[in-house]
This record gives C-alpha cells, structure tokens and sequence, in this order.
C-alpha cells in the first residue's frame, strides 16, 4: 500500500482540556504520541481517556488546548479533514452497506483511484475475503472487529486510533487480535492510539503506556519502566498487585536507606528516592517476594515473619496472602513448579525480598488509589 | 394450574382475532355493497348481485373526478409535508439547540388540537385576508397538520439509529453533508417512507378540515359526505374497495421484496 | 498541510456556532407560525367581534365582545358535555378492547403480529366517512345485529341507529387504532425477562400485570388515551351519521355555526373554549402520569 502523502509525524497534545459543565473529563493534558509507536492510553472507566481519543479524532471540541500533528495544528478541523481513523468500540459498521461498501467508504469520499484492489487487498489482510457481500448483521462479533480495523486501516491514516476495541470478544479470541493488531502495526508503521482500561492488554500490546486518573496523566513510560518503577500509589494498585509499607526513615547504611516499619528495619535502594528524613511509604510486587518457612536462612535482606491466612492456587502460581505480627495483609506469589509444596493456613512464613525491588511513593497521598473499589459505591 | 393458563391463553388469542374482525367488518360490508345493485338511491341493504359499479366506474363524472382530485392534493401534500417535516425531525434528534423545547412544543400542538378547531381557524384566516376558498386553501390546510405527524414518525425512526454512525461516517472522510446523503439519510428512508405514506392517507382521508376550507372544490371524502344523505353511488364502495385491498397488496408484495432479499444475502 | 502557526499554548478553542439546526427548521417552524399560530389568533379575534348588522351576511366588526364567550357556553353547555361524556365512554372501552390485542401482539404472537399491523392499520385507506356509513348499514333496523339484539330485549329504544349507543360506537370504532398502536408500540418494548423475574420472585400472574407491565406500558396508555380522546370529542361525523338530533356534539355546533349559521364570533368563542378545555385537561393528565417527549 504506497503512500504518497509525507512521512508520518509526531501526534502533540498540548494542554488539553474538556469540561462537561462542572465536571473536568480531561484535565490539562500535555503529552506526545511518537511516530510509528503503539501508544496505549490505559486507566479506569471514567478516567477521561475515551473523551482524549474522541478529541484527537475531532469527535468531541476541546474546551481549551491543542492537538497537533507534526507542526499542523488540527484542533479546529473537522474530523473529515484530518488524517485520523477511529476503530469504534461498538465497531460502528454500516448496517446498510455490506462488507466490501464500508470497508471502501472512506475511499470512496476521498475519491481514490483504484478502489477495488486496494479493497481486496485490506479483505485478505483481515482474511474476510469471502464475506465481502454480507451486510456487517450477518457477521460474528470477531469478524465486525476486523472490518472495523480494516476500514479504518486502508486509508492510510497518519494515527490510527481504537477505542477499546476487544473489549466485547471472548478471551481466546482477544489475545488472538492483540497479537493481531500488534502484528499489523508493526507491519504497517501508523501510529496506534488504543484506549483500554485491561491493563494486561496495554502491556502485551503497547510500546509505550500512558496511566489516565480523573482526566491527568499520573505516569507514562515503556511497560517495564511503569511496572517496575510506578511514581504513584495509583500505578502501583492499578496495574498488578503492590504491597506497600508505611515507615520512618532510620537512617544511612552505604547506598541503602534503612526504614523502620514497627519494629522491622527495610532497605531501600537510595537512588529511588530524594527523602531522608521522616515518613517514607514503599512498595513491592508480589511477584518478586519470596516465601518461604521460618527459620530459613540465606535469604534476600528484607524480610518480615507471619503466618499464612490464604492460599489459592491459579494454575501458573500460588496466590499467598500472609498476615504480619501487626496485622497488615502481605501478597506473595509463588511461581508453580512443585504444587505439592503448597503452604497451608495457619503456617508460619518468611517473607523476603531483594531492596532492589523495592519502589518508593509520595507519602501524601491516597494509598488506595487504583485499587477496586467497586463495592464500596 | 396449566389448564387456567391454558384457557387464559386461548381467550386472549381469540379475543384478539375477534376485535381484528370488528375492525374488517364495515370494510367487508363496502366490499360487499360494491357488488350491488341497489333498489333505489341508497345503497344500505343488499338487493342483487352486479358488476355494473365496477365497470363503470366513472359513469357519474364527479366521483372520478372528486377521486382524482383527492389524489392530486394528496401527493403534493405528502411532498412538501414529508420534506419540511423530516427536516424538523433531523434538528429536534441530531442537534442540540435553544428552541428545542418550543419546537416539540409547537409540533405537538396542532396534534393536540381538535379538527374543527383547525379548519375553522384556517377558514376564519383566509376570510380574513380574502384568500379565495379552493385547491390551494385545501392543500394549506391539510401541509398544516400533516407535518407534526411526519415529524412524530421520522423522529421515531431517528432516536432509535445509532449516532455514533455518523461520527463513523465523518471520520472516515464524508462532510456533513455526504453524511447525509450516504449514511443518515438511507438508515431514515424506511421511516421517512412510512412517513410519506401516513401523510398521503391523512390527506386523502381527511374530511373535516378539508371541509372548512374548500369553496366549492370537491375531494373524495366531501363528495362522499354530499352523498351520504341521498344515496352512495356503489362506485364509491368500489374505489375503497380497491384502494384498501391495493393497499394490503402494496404490503404484501414489500414483504415479499424484504424476504427475498434476506434470503439472497443468508 | 497549512502553514505552521505560532501557538501560543493554551489558545481558547472556536467554537463553531451551529447554524443547521436553524436553517432546517426554519421551513417547517415558518409555516406553523403562518398558518397555525397566526390564524389562531385571528379566530381569538374573531371570537371578540360584534355583528355589523341583524343578518349573517352584514359581517362582523373587530370589538372585544367578550359576553360572546358567556353566552356561548351558556346555550351550548350540553353539547360540550355531550361531546366529553360520549368521547370519554368511547375512549375507556377503546382502552379496554385494546390492550389485550396489544398485549397479544406484543409478547404472544410472533409470527402474525405484522399481519395483525397491517390488518390494523389497513381500514384507514378505505374513507373513514365510508366506514361509519357501513356501519349504518350493519346497524340497520332491518338487519342481523339488531334483528337478533331486540329478540332478546336488550335494546331499550328496538333500535340502535340514531341514538347516543350508535354514537358512542362509531367513535370507538374509529378510533381504535389510535389506541392499539401506541399501546402496542410501548409494550413491544417492554424486555419480557423483567416479567419472567418477577415470576421468578414468587409473583401471581396478576401481580406481574399491575406491578410489572401495567407501569411501564404507562407511556402508550398516555399517548393513546390522548390520542383517542381528544379527536373523538371535537368529532361530528359520527354524530351526524349515526346520532339523532338529541345527541350533537360541541363539533357538530362548531361546524354549523361556521358554515351554516356564519355566526363566526360565537363559532370562534366556542372553538377557543373547547381548546382551552382540552389543553387543560392535557397539562392535568400529563402532570398526573409524566411523560418524558411531547413527541
């Protein structure tokens, strides 16, 4: 599929902002989009990032702000006039036109030469080649999905943006388009913009992830990087599992903080964090504590005793849920590779894990962010 | 416990069946009449069988030419009513404007309003400014009241199609106004049709408000109601007739087209 | 691609004044205020004016008579009620016969309710002024039904024609449909599985009609009710086809004193009585039973 229009650019929100009468959806949003990267916006629903990619789509008005793609200012334009394609979430097909009518439509009002081929060529890219001639009704959920994607993918768009795309597929056939998806992207080069509040499909999917809560940005980064290092308690309970201590700061040992939480001291790595004094909340992954019986010996520096109150086995792990001597709930997860190992109720544990693993959060703020807290509505 | 389902299930089907025959029964006795040859002037009772009034339907001028002039005003009515209507309906759904409010308003009022109210204020409207009584005041009467019914009809078609096919549409490059042409506009078409289709029989039914506005121009239902007290000529019975049962086979054969249709593309 | 521009950077958005919505109503809105809003006021003014002269023909001055309205109620408070009363009775059993064909329709019969639409709405393209006459016809002193209705002495005047019954009836008639389809149109909405889970919650089949369905078909009860009543009592055909002089409606006297009679002033003061009567009981009704859209 040539293209004759200039390179794809950088997408540039600058700014931007949506108010609904008193309610803020998009909070001075400033962020860039880098050419050819699969970008994710990922947060909760009601987060404001549907109304972001409805913005850069020119579906919704900003009420102040700027979109920029490249050094085109695009806020103004019409969402005919930008080189931008939505994949809607509800996918959106003409139930008028067949197949083969949507997927030439934007074509079609363009006026593209030699519609026909470039038609046939999307079709079998989405391998829907013979079902050109049914009417989107007659198609599966999975099939309406790949038409969506192919009618908005074979105008060439500089950003190609999906509005929670996958969420209505089942989940074998979900991770079957992610990896779909990805391919294509990679295949094609267009920028991917995809809005999902799954923080799996973020990760599995996209070079980059941007975190949404109430309109801002709280962290963007690689999936590594916000994984691994979350700047605030809401990257922390949102994607994945944390735990996370509350303590003072005990003082310096070489290029470790020590920190008091009750009567146990914590190492943590001093390059995480500026504070030396006073309050200090951290935090670490599940994943990365060890748990094992007491009395063992070798084991990472920081460590807690407890005793298991949960064990709950998941197929590729054991899910521990251990309570300390001062009543706080610890994660652990143990990959399964012996099952009938499994710690019991009521056993007496070690946790341990390495400083290194350790993240550091800004003590003033809400320890609960991201976590779900559907029931308590 | 399934035996008083049962016979509650059977009453309801059947009672249903029967008010279906209520409804038939002074059609069936039209059909019925046109078939007769009446004793004298009134064609109330049945006398003997005749196929005269269908042969000759056109033997007294002023039925057919009362007919055609029903059918006359009546397109014209739907056009302009079926246009200006659908209009209305498209800003009321699609757009959110001040005004919105007054425009159900006054959509919905001369729906609320009586027909002798209609015809009469329209009639006191014309003599006042001297407008002649005839064709034309008949065709504005009657573009009046269609219109609100236009509107209810095509809004019901309009608020039940997703929005979100037009943001589609424009996204993937059609102006608003080839939105229209290719997305909204043949999405509406069932209800604009059904629309027209009420508009037509509005007009061509109407007799009270058409009445008041007249003059001495004469439309089916005025021609009918002259006749009423003399004797209705059995051709009458015959061109209802025709145009009820040309009616069902208009339906019958659009279903058959949509079946068929269905079928092809399975 | 348009030339690069300075940006300052947080430039209030254009917002881009909608003139579409105004331009596409402006035809319809332009009409309704020409030939709708307007000639009502002319009839308000109509309805204040005095005679010029003592015949008809004199014509009538602008005055603001006002004793037109007393005096015209006054004479023709019977008719009112006459209308009301028979419009009222007609809509109730139209409500009655109604809604178990559209309750059939909407939840019982699959297959056949487009039939049953189509059989509904069919009657209208044969002239309803055609339809009442029949029903002259089939209520004939001579014929079956009255025939067999007086072999049992169940009709007080051994007729049925020209009296306030046959009235009473061919307004049912008529209107009918303009009870069924709204009413049918608002139950065929309704999800069937919010009945079966209150059957599921030990709910009587009676209770599952008034607590359940009943309410939520309440909107086309609405719409019907209106739509069936407020024709029905400026009606004067029925009247005139299949009534007797003792039962005229406030339609008929409007049409004569407008056509017949050419008193315009007292034509027009009882059209706006009848209006206001009928917009009154519309606010209270709708008040009473809340509706979302007027249309």
């Amino acid at each position: 599929m040539a293209s004759n229009r200039p390179k794809v650019e950088d997408l540039h929100l600058v700014n931007l902002t949506k108010t609904f009468g008193d309610f803020k959806a998009v909070d001075n949003l400033t962020l860039t989009i880098p050419a050819g990267s699969f970008f994710a916006l990922l947060g909760p629903s009601g987060c404001g990032k549907t109304t972001t990619l409805r913005m850069v789509a020119g579906l919704e008005e900003p009420t102040s702000g700027q979109i920029k793609l490249g050094q085109e200012d695009v806020t103004n334009l019409p969402p005919y006039k930008r080189w931008v394609n939505t994949v809607f979430q509800s996918y959106a097909l003409f139930p008028h036109l067949t197949i083969y009518e949507n997927v030439a439509f934007g074509l079609r009002r363009q006026k593209a030469k030699d519609i026909d081929n470039q038609v046939k060529a999307m079709l079998e890219l989405v391998e829907l080649t013979t079902q050109a001639q049914k009417k989107p009704q007659q198609l599966s959920g999975g099939q309406q999905q790949r038409v969506a994607v192919a009618r908005a993918l074979i105008n060439e768009p500089d950003v190609l943006l999906l509005d929670e795309p996958l969420g209505a597929l089942d989940l074998k056939l979900r991770r079957q388009m992610q990896l779909e998806l990805k391919r294509i992207q990679t295949e094609v080069g267009i920028t991917f913009v995809h809005v999902t509040h799954d923080q799996e499909e973020a990760m599995t999917m996209a070079d980059t992830i941007a975190v949404m809560n109430e309109g801002k940005i709280e962290q963007m980064g690689s999936p590594i990087q916000i994984y691994e290092h979350p700047k605030t308690a809401f990257v922390a309970n949102f994607l994945g599992q944390t735990n996370l201590f509350e303590g003072t700061v005990a003082g310096i040992e070489g290029v470790e903080l020590a920190v008091k939480v009750k009567d146990v001291v914590f190492h943590v790595p001093l390059t995480s964090t500026e504070i030396r004094s006073g309050r200090i909340v951290f935090g670490v992954r599940p994943e990365k504590v060890k748990i094992v019986d007491q009395g063992k010996t070798g084991l990472p520096k920081n460590q807690i005793n407890g005793s298991i109150k949960l064990t709950a086995f998941v197929g590729v792990s054991t899910q521990y849920e251990v309570i300390t001597n001062w009543g706080q709930e610890i994660s652990a997860f143990e990959q399964n590779i012996d099952p009938s190992d499994l710690g019991r109720p009521g056993q007496a544990v070690t946790l341990a894990w390495e400083p290194r693993h350790t993240f550091v959060l800004d003590p003033d703020q809400d320890l609960t962010a991201g976590l779900d807290t559907s029931w308590d509505e | 416990m399934k035996i008083i389902k049962f016979i509650r299930e059977k009453t309801l089907q059947v009672f249903s069946v029967l008010i279906i025959a209520y409804l038939m029964l002074p059609l069936a006795v039209i059909i019925l009449l046109s078939f007769n040859k009446p004793k004298g002037r009134q064609n109330t009772s049945w006398n003997e069988f005749s196929l005269d009034a269908w042969t000759n339907i056109c033997r007294d001028q002023t039925i057919c030419s009362s007919f055609a002039t029903s059918i006359k005003i009546g397109l014209l009515v739907t056009i302009i009513s079926t246009i200006v209507g659908t209009m209305i309906s498209f800003a009321l759904v699609r757009h959110r404007y001040k005004g919105r409010g007054a425009t159900s308003l006054l959509i919905f009022l001369p729906l609320a309003t009586p027909e002798v109210i209609l015809g009469a204020s329209l009639l006191a409207l014309f003599l006042n400014i001297f407008i002649p009584l005839g064709f034309w005041t008949i065709l504005l009467a009657q573009i009046t009241f269609t219109i609100s019914f236009v509107v209810v009809v095509v809004n019901a078609r309009l608020a039940g199609m997703d929005p979100r096919l037009e943001q589609a549409a424009m996204d993937l490059y059609a102006t608003p106004l080839q939105t229209f042409r290719y997305v909204t506009f043949p999405i509406a078409l069932p209800g604009i049709m059904a629309a027209a289709l009420l508009s037509f029989s509005l007009s061509f039914d109407d007799f009270i408000v058409t009445t008041f506005n007249s003059g001495r121009v004469v439309t089916f239902p005025i021609y009918i109601w002259g006749a009423a007290q003399r004797g209705i000529p059995p051709q009458v019975n015959v061109i209802a007739s025709l145009m009820f049962l040309g009616s069902l086979l208009l339906v019958l054969v659009a279903s058959v087209i949509s079946k068929r249709r269905k079928a092809l593309h399975a | 691609m348009s030339i690069a521009q300075e940006s300052i950077i947080t430039k209030p958005v254009k917002r881009r004044f909608k003139r579409t919505p105004y331009l596409l109503i402006l035809p319809g809105i332009g009409w309704l205020f020409l030939f709708f809003v307007f000639p009502l006021s002319t009839l308000l003014a109509t309805s204040l004016q005095k005679p010029a002269g003592i015949s008809p023909d004199d014509g009538y001055l602008p005055a603001f008579k006002v004793s037109n309205y007393s005096s015209a109620l006054a004479e023709y408070f019977p008719q009112f009620f006459r209308a009301f009363l028979y419009a009222g009775i007609a809509t109730v059993i139209c409500l009655l016969l109604a809604y178990p064909i559209a309750y059939y329709m909407a939840f019982r019969a699959r297959k056949y309710r487009n039939l049953m639409l189509v059989l509904i709405v069919a009657p209208f393209f044969a002239s309803f002024l055609l339809r009442t006459n029949a029903w002259k016809t089939i209520l004939s002193g001579d014929g079956f039904v009255v025939s067999v209705l007086n072999s049992i002495n169940l009709l007080p005047q051994d007729r049925i024609l020209n009296t306030s019954l046959a009235v009473v009836a061919g307004l049912t008639y008529n209107f009918l449909p303009f009870m069924i389809l709204p009413l049918y149109t608002s139950l065929e909405k309704i999800d069937p599985r919010l009945i079966e889970a209150a059957g599921d919650l030990y709910s009587p089949p009676s209770q599952r009609f008034w607590k359940v369905v009943w309410p939520l078909s309440l909107p086309g009860v609405i719409s019907g009710t209106l739509l069936t009543f407020i024709p029905a009592s400026g009606d004067y055909i029925n009247a005139e086809l299949l009534g007797s002089i003792k039962d005229k409606m406030i339609g008929n006297v409007i049409q004569s004193q407008f056509i017949d009679l050419r008193d315009y002033p007292t034509a027009s003061a009882l059209s706006f009585t009848f209006m206001a009567i009928i917009l009154v009981m519309i606010y209270l009704y709708i008040r009473k039973a809340g509706t979302d859209d007027l249309v």
